[in-house]
């Protein structure tokens, strides 16, 4: 027996495995599910623009819940071609044999596919978004000389952030310009506090500490941290905290060595969390 | 070891070392009789240092020269020099009396030396600047000074803090006052003008320490919400308990009129008690305020005028030109955080770009609020602001000028060191010329640019197919085909089934260095032009990222670095007119230019960078001693920082001595020497092909 050759990357799931059943936690910064839900229903493209862990994958997935959609999240990385997307004939012992990328998964049973990180994902991956991403919305097979046309259930959705800076990792704007984009930034000092607080068991006091140590980060991008403390991280530091980690080692763990490895830069860190707790 | 050397054999050493400043009233004899005592190695220890000290200054060589006895007396070798570095520092920061100090109070540098508990700031300026950059609001550059103090743009604070045995607590006394000196920004401290409310009493020392004091214990409150680590080390530092009396300045919503009314109250009946993280008031401060509040005034007005602007451009038929801003302040100002507000056009909220939320915040912080007529727009705006505010007339383009100059340090191999932002350096735009030259170059050399640009073709990067790859994006048949033949015949199906598509990029940023010295004036400059034109013609067709800069300059205070083409220019006829402007200057102060192009390089992403130097000849400037040796050891320097950033430079040079010094500036491989001056424009492209093969 012939073992099958695994492309790189995709691993065939089946969809339905990543329908969402049970409602994942999410504050709304602002407007962004009434705006989410209306690009859904006019079959609009949407782009989430943010930095890390600041809530993008995490809104993602509510809307999946909220439209009862499955959802197909693709990692983007700088070896991602098209056909990692649209999918790639496989051999077995005596033929040839087609396997679906998860792009063309997700259109063909209409779930909501999330390319996370688009800009790291290789140019020609534009060939097959484009189509895609406009009032065409088919996804050209070109191995298989096929046209597969979306239904009105299945959504495009890409997040990008722009926070690198690098001439590189751009989004060339004929790409941009299809799609509805929602910004996300950190949330405002009290309803971070409230998500720390029901993401962790941490108390109010540690929440508010925690957040102000966020924004003494924040005020460093630039000036050595190429971003700031995300919310992500409090709650990691929270979590920490909540188990019975003494605050300095926790922020140190969880925000500090994460940010940095400049030791100087680890310092000042420390030294901001040493001083709000 | 060597007999000491006799009062005499000194003094006529001496005498010719520092003749500038000896006279008929002071000799070199004493200072030779003193050195007389010592041993061989250690007047030979202060001979050496009084020559390396005469390069910079003659007086203070003369100081060393007397505090030398007793101070290797008092000092190891290594705690000699050091001591000696730290002398010079000051004298290169701060100037003769500075220097001559540190000298005169060997004692002290011992003693500090010593005590290993102390704080000092050069140890921990690196840790407290990103502390600083970490507190909300403005910039704030820090400094030494004798106290701690602040002009609201700058914390000084003292070079060390011995306060306590433990380092820890020292280190945290320097927190304290970066985040008081910080706070008097933040809580509005100098929206009053504190020395002139001082000034009205009959002691106005008395009464600044006080209101220091005061200001001190608010603030101490103020903070105590926001970082509550800080406050309680204070509670454990604190080395007098506080006068009840002053128990008001804690209240929540106290401001500085409080500590104003208080001072009314306790002048006569309290002596300020020296805390540890006392600081004092700056002298200057409200004139650094009042000029940055001009100034940021008409920052605002442009800044809002671009606002309006792009808000009523989508509609521009309806516009209705009324536009009033106004500012929001957020449900709880004057609580611990950071106020939060909202600009508003018309009464609709509008989205503020980061630049203008830090221009109102930082007014905010000065003033309290803003104004309204801060919010007028456009025209009006700028006149008030250049009209209107006439005492800081100019204030914009002298600010323009400060921020155009970088500083960089620079390498004394004598001292095996560094002169700290020894060099000032701006950048210039070349004046773009239309002569034709351009268009001759391209004419004369038609058919080399042609066999150029085929040349470079070749190099550019295409997609190439690998085959039998273990993954890939397609079936490679040829492998599959006899893949099957091997698996009839019984053995294992191979691997390597898949074909890859592989994009060997040229992921390369390559900068330019071009000697604009006086020196290269007539065909040297004509050749390095006419390279520049070949070059561009070729770089074009490759599609690597470049850029040209040109460099010269007379002495330390005037480096200039010329703008002829950046990164993210194209290559348009401007360019090529700046190209056709390049015209020999004056020197050529290399390190300087080599670490602000390193600079500039390092801001490029990309996965090689070159550094490539167009040169005549050595590093050389104007009147100090850059010439020879030590021009060379600081080029050579510049250029292993460069190499540290990742950076490959090369040198191409047409000096026939070049063997002489290049090879130790940029290796035995990393530079050529191009011996015929007509060949240059051909031969530059042509290397850079070889170079990036």
């Amino acid at each position: 027996m012939v073992t099958r050759l695994s492309p790189p990357g995709a691993k065939p799931l089946p969809t339905e495995a990543r329908l969402i059943r049970e409602e994942p936690y999410y504050e709304a910064v602002g407007n962004e599910i009434a705006l989410f839900e209306a690009a859904y229903a006019s079959t609009l493209p949407v782009l989430l623009k943010g930095p890390t862990g600041c809530g993008k994958t995490r809104f993602i997935e509510h809307m999946a819940w909220r439209l009862q959609r499955p959802l197909i999240t693709v990692s983007c990385h700088d070896d991602l071609t098209a056909a990692d997307l649209v999918g790639r004939y496989l051999i077995t012992a005596n033929e040839t044999r087609w396997v679906d990328g998860p792009l063309a998964r997700a259109v063909r049973s209409g779930a909501i596919c999330y390319l996370d990180e688009v800009v790291e994902a290789r140019r020609d991956t534009t060939v097959v978004i484009h189509p895609l991403a406009d009032d065409r919305r088919i996804l050209p097979m070109e191995k298989r000389g096929e046209l597969l046309q979306a239904p009105p259930e299945f959504q495009l959705v890409m997040s990008y952030n722009p926070g690198y800076q690098s001439v590189l990792k751009e989004l060339k704007p004929s790409t941009r310009q299809r799609f509805v984009a929602i910004e996300f930034r950190y949330p405002d000092a009290s309803l971070e506090e409230k998500i720390i607080r029901s993401e962790s068991a941490a108390d109010a006091a540690t929440a508010a500490a925690l957040v102000r140590l966020a924004q003494m980060t924040r005020n460093l991008k630039g000036n050595g941290l190429d971003e700031g403390a995300s919310t992500r991280l409090l709650v990691h530091a929270a979590k920490l905290i909540a188990r019975g980690i003494p605050a300095a080692a926790a922020c140190h763990g969880a925000i500090a060595e994460a940010l940095s490895d400049d030791p100087e830069m680890l310092r000042a860190i420390d030294e901001f969390a040493a001083s709000v707790f | 070891m060597n007999a000491p050397l006799s009062a005499a054999e000194l003094g006529k050493r001496l005498d010719y070392l520092l003749g500038p400043v000896l006279s008929s009233r002071r000799t070199a004899a004493p200072l030779a009789q003193a050195l007389s005592t010592l041993d061989r190695r250690q007047q030979d220890f202060v001979l050496h240092w009084v020559e390396v000290i005469d390069r910079s200054n003659y007086e203070l060589a003369y100081q060393f020269a007397a505090a030398a006895p007793a101070a290797l007396g008092r000092l190891d070798p290594a705690s000699a020099e050091a001591w000696i570095i730290h002398a010079m520092d000051a004298y290169d920061r701060d100037g003769l009396f500075r220097g001559s100090e540190v000298f005169r109070q060997s004692a002290l540098f011992r003693q500090q030396a010593e005590d290993s508990h102390a704080a000092t700031f050069a140890e921990y300026a690196p840790v407290l600047e990103l502390f600083v950059c970490g507190l909300a609001g403005r910039r704030l550059k820090l400094e030494t000074a004798d106290e701690a103090k602040t002009d609201t743009e700058t914390l000084f604070l003292p070079p060390r803090i011995a306060l306590f045995p433990d380092k820890a607590d020292n280190c945290a006394v320097y927190r304290i006052l970066v985040v008081l000196l910080w706070a008097q920004g933040r809580y509005g401290s100098w929206q009053v003008d504190l020395n002139a409310a001082c000034a009205a009493w009959p002691d106005p020392v008395r009464a600044a320490a006080l209101l220091a004091h005061f200001e001190g214990l608010r603030l101490e409150a103020r903070i105590a919400g926001l970082f509550p680590g800080i406050a309680r080390t204070m509670a454990r530092l604190r080395n007098s308990p506080e006068d009840p009396r002053c128990a008001g300045l804690a209240a929540a919503g106290a401001t500085v009129g409080d500590s104003l009314a208080l001072l009314e109250r306790l002048y006569e009946f309290l002596d300020p008690p020296e805390l540890p993280w006392q600081f004092s008031l700056h002298a200057g401060a409200n004139d650094v305020r009042a000029a940055r509040l001009a100034r940021e005034r008409s920052e605002l007005a442009t800044a809002l005028a671009a606002l309006m602007q792009q808000q009523q451009a989508p509609e521009s038929a309806v516009a209705a030109p009324e536009g009033r801003f106004s500012i929001e302040t957020g449900e709880s100002p004057g609580t611990d955080d950071n106020p939060e507000f909202e600009l508003r056009l018309d009464g609709k909220a509008v989205t503020q770009p980061e630049r203008l939320t830090r221009l109102i915040d930082s007014i905010l912080q000065d003033l309290g609020e803003i104004p309204d007529e801060y919010l007028q727009v456009a025209g009006e705006g700028r006149e008030t602001a250049g009209g209107a505010e006439s005492g800081t007339d100019g204030t914009p383009d002298s600010a323009g000028h400060e921020l155009g100059a970088h500083h960089y340090d620079e390498w004394d191999y004598k001292r095996r060191h560094y002169r700290k932002n020894w060099c000032v350096l701006r950048e210039i735009d070349v004046e773009p010329v239309d002569d034709g030259f351009v268009d001759a170059t391209l004419a004369r050399y038609r058919p080399q640019i042609a066999q150029l640009k085929r040349t470079f073709e070749m190099l550019r990067g295409e997609d190439r197919l690998l085959k039998r790859q273990p993954a890939g994006d397609d079936v490679d048949f040829d492998a599959l085909v006899d893949g099957y033949a091997d698996l009839k015949s019984g053995m294992e199906l191979p691997e390597r089934l898949m074909t890859r598509r592989h994009k060997a990029e040229r992921n390369l940023a390559v900068l330019f260095m071009v000697d604009m010295s006086g020196s290269t004036k007539g065909w040297v400059n004509d050749a390095e032009r006419e390279s520049l034109v070949m070059l561009c013609e070729a770089l074009e067709v490759l599609g690597d990222r470049y850029a040209i800069y040109g460099f010269s300059g007379v002495t330390r205070k005037r480096c200039e670095i010329y703008r002829i083409k950046r990164f993210d220019e194209a290559c348009d006829d401007t360019v090529r007119r700046r190209i056709a402007g390049i015209t020999p200057r004056d020197y050529t102060r290399m390190g300087a230019a080599i670490r602000h192009l390193t600079t500039l390089l390092n801001a490029v992403d990309a996965r090689s960078k070159l550094l490539v130097t167009l040169s005549d000849g050595k590093p050389d400037d104007y009147s100090d001693h850059y010439r020879g040796k030590y021009g060379i050891e600081d080029t050579r320097q510049a250029l292993i920082e460069a190499h540290h950033a990742g950076i490959k430079p090369f040198c191409i040079t047409i000096d026939h001595q070049a063997r002489d010094y290049l090879p130790h500036l940029y290796g035995p491989v990393n530079w050529t020497l191009v011996d015929n001056v007509t060949n240059l424009p051909f031969r530059v492209s042509d290397i850079y092909r070889k170079l990036t093969r």
